[in-house]
């Protein structure tokens, strides 16, 4: 495929008919997690959107984030959208190893120097950078330089985005996010561990569609995919706002699918798509197999507290848009869902009665 | 001291009953208001079903609320078939979108008088008329 064919023309070639491009704009734009709205801009935008290069570093990680990525449900539609990028350097995919991979790296940043899309898995040891290399240059040396001529960074997985697990405490190779080293690049943290292979192949539609970087929170996620708490999404939530939990993982509460709030379920602090998205070809999430939420699409997640510690309970669990659902008999979880998105600021600001803070009282 | 296993205090669960957790009902009400929109002032519709919370046997609940109705249409696309059935209520469709491996890959309801992936499409017609008239002449020079 050559660099200057647009999308359009690629799956017109393939032998995509409009019809069938149709269905790749709807689909992309619910991987996207816009509104079926906003298709017929997507269909335009798609159309005309040419690959980009993508050089992908990988550093202290477990592969898990490339392995969520490859091992994604949908193979033809994300396939298409991996199809229209060029993927120019990963080196646990590629196959050239040391000095012939890292002549691809240079390559692929000469030749885009200042487009391409950095993607990096993975934190940065900065105490002793002997702990992790790459063809002998150091994670640090490598990010920084490849940084330079990016376009945008997304840091993909917790530890590129906050520092994971190898930053938790006592944290011995020193290990930092991405974004603690580079502070003059816009960057986009996917994080998760691992993070939704769509919510990873969304962020790179969305910058294949409009060229930009979605809108992001605080801690650098987009808004689209982190922008709600897994509790706000949770089909469990009904339960919550009736009192319904599960007591121990084997009692009653527990084989009737109640609230798992009360054995440490994380979900009302952490934002992230797992609720609605879910795993493997939409089939579940933790919630839905019967263990809590373990927050860890969230900053420093592994140093926040056990795992089956309860977060304190706000002052107000019930919240006025659920009350009025309550109130009127009907079982909440959808009805909530289409409530908070037209009252989203306001159900969040109630939600925040629950911060980080609190998970070790 | 190894328990025997009728110590273990699990109760097995009745598979017939259906389960839900009613998440299904408040999208009906979305659905009927769809419906109320469409026929007065023409308004439609398209609600994606992955971006609402669904619990185990929801889905499942819904579908059989909105069941089959006069029309079920399969496209057969390059990137995997599609089908498009019209619930027992009219206007009310029902659109999933398989990759080739029939695993589905977005889902969602129409309310509209047709789904626009129904119509023949300009690019594909312009096309199409191009294949004709090749047929054609090809049949003229024979």
């Amino acid at each position: 495929m050559s660099y200057d064919k647009t999308l359009g023309e690629a799956l017109r070639r393939q032998g995509v008919s409009r019809r069938g491009f149709m269905k790749f704009c709807a689909t992309t734009a619910s991987l996207m997690a816009l509104p079926p709205s906003m298709v017929p801009a997507i269909a335009a935008a798609l159309e005309q959107a040419r690959r980009p290069s993508v050089i992908w570093l990988s550093f202290q990680e477990c592969t898990g984030c490339t392995e969520s990525l490859t091992r994604s449900h949908s193979p033809t539609v994300e396939g298409l959208i991996l199809g229209q990028i060029s993927l120019d350097y990963h080196h646990t995919l590629q196959a050239a190893a040391d000095s012939a991979a890292e002549h691809a790296r240079e390559e692929a940043m000469k030749e885009n120097y200042g487009k391409y899309l950095l993607i990096v898995d993975g934190s940065i040891p900065v105490g002793n950078p002997g702990y992790s290399t790459i063809a002998g240059i150091s994670n640090k040396d490598m990010l920084l330089e490849t940084a330079k001529g990016a376009a945008a960074i997304v840091s993909v997985g917790t530890c590129a985005a906050y520092g994971g697990i190898p930053k938790a405490n006592p944290n011995p190779t020193g290990a930092v996010a991405v974004s603690d080293l580079i502070k003059d690049k816009p960057i986009i943290n996917v994080p998760g561990c691992p993070p939704i292979p769509v919510v990873i192949t969304g962020v790179l539609a969305h910058y294949l569609t409009f060229g930009t970087i979605p809108e992001l929170d605080d801690a650098g996620r987009p808004k689209v995919f982190y922008g709600e708490t897994i509790h706000d999404r949770c089909y469990r939530r009904p339960f919550y706002d009736k009192g319904l939990f599960a007591e121990s993982f084997d009692d009653e509460g527990a084989r009737k699918g109640w609230c798992l709030f009360k054995l440490g379920c994380k979900a009302p602090v952490t934002y992230n798509a797992c609720a609605t998205t879910k795993w493997n070809a939409g089939t579940s999430f933790p919630i839905q197999s019967g263990h809590g939420c373990i927050g860890c699409s969230e900053p420093n997640f592994w140093d926040l507290g056990g795992f089956y510690k309860a977060l304190s309970v706000p002052n107000d669990p019930v919240t006025l848009v659920a009350g009025a659902a309550a109130a009127a008999g009907v079982a909440a979880g959808a009805a909530m869902a289409m409530r908070n998105r037209k009252a989203k600021a306001d159900a969040k600001s109630k939600h925040q009665t629950v911060t980080i803070d609190d998970l070790e009282k | 001291m190894i328990g025997r296993p009728i110590d273990i205090p699990i109760r097995a669960e009745n598979g017939d009953e259906p389960v839900s957790h009613g998440n299904a009902l408040p999208l009906l009400h979305e659905v009927r208001h769809a419906l109320e929109r469409l026929l007065a002032a023409g308004e439609e519709t398209v609600i994606d079903l992955r971006s609402i919370p669904m619990g185990p046997g929801d889905e499942a609940r819904l579908e059989a609320e909105l069941g089959t109705g006069e029309v079920s249409a399969r496209l057969e696309t390059a990137i995997g078939p599609s089908v498009a059935l019209e619930t027992r209520f009219p206007g009310v469709w029902l659109i999933t979108h398989y990759n080739s491996e029939e695993q589905i890959l977005s889902r969602f309801i129409e309310v509209t008088e047709v789904p626009a992936i129904l119509r023949s499409q300009p690019e594909d017609v312009r096309e199409g008329l191009d294949s004709l008239s090749e047929q054609l002449l090809q049949q003229t020079n024979e």
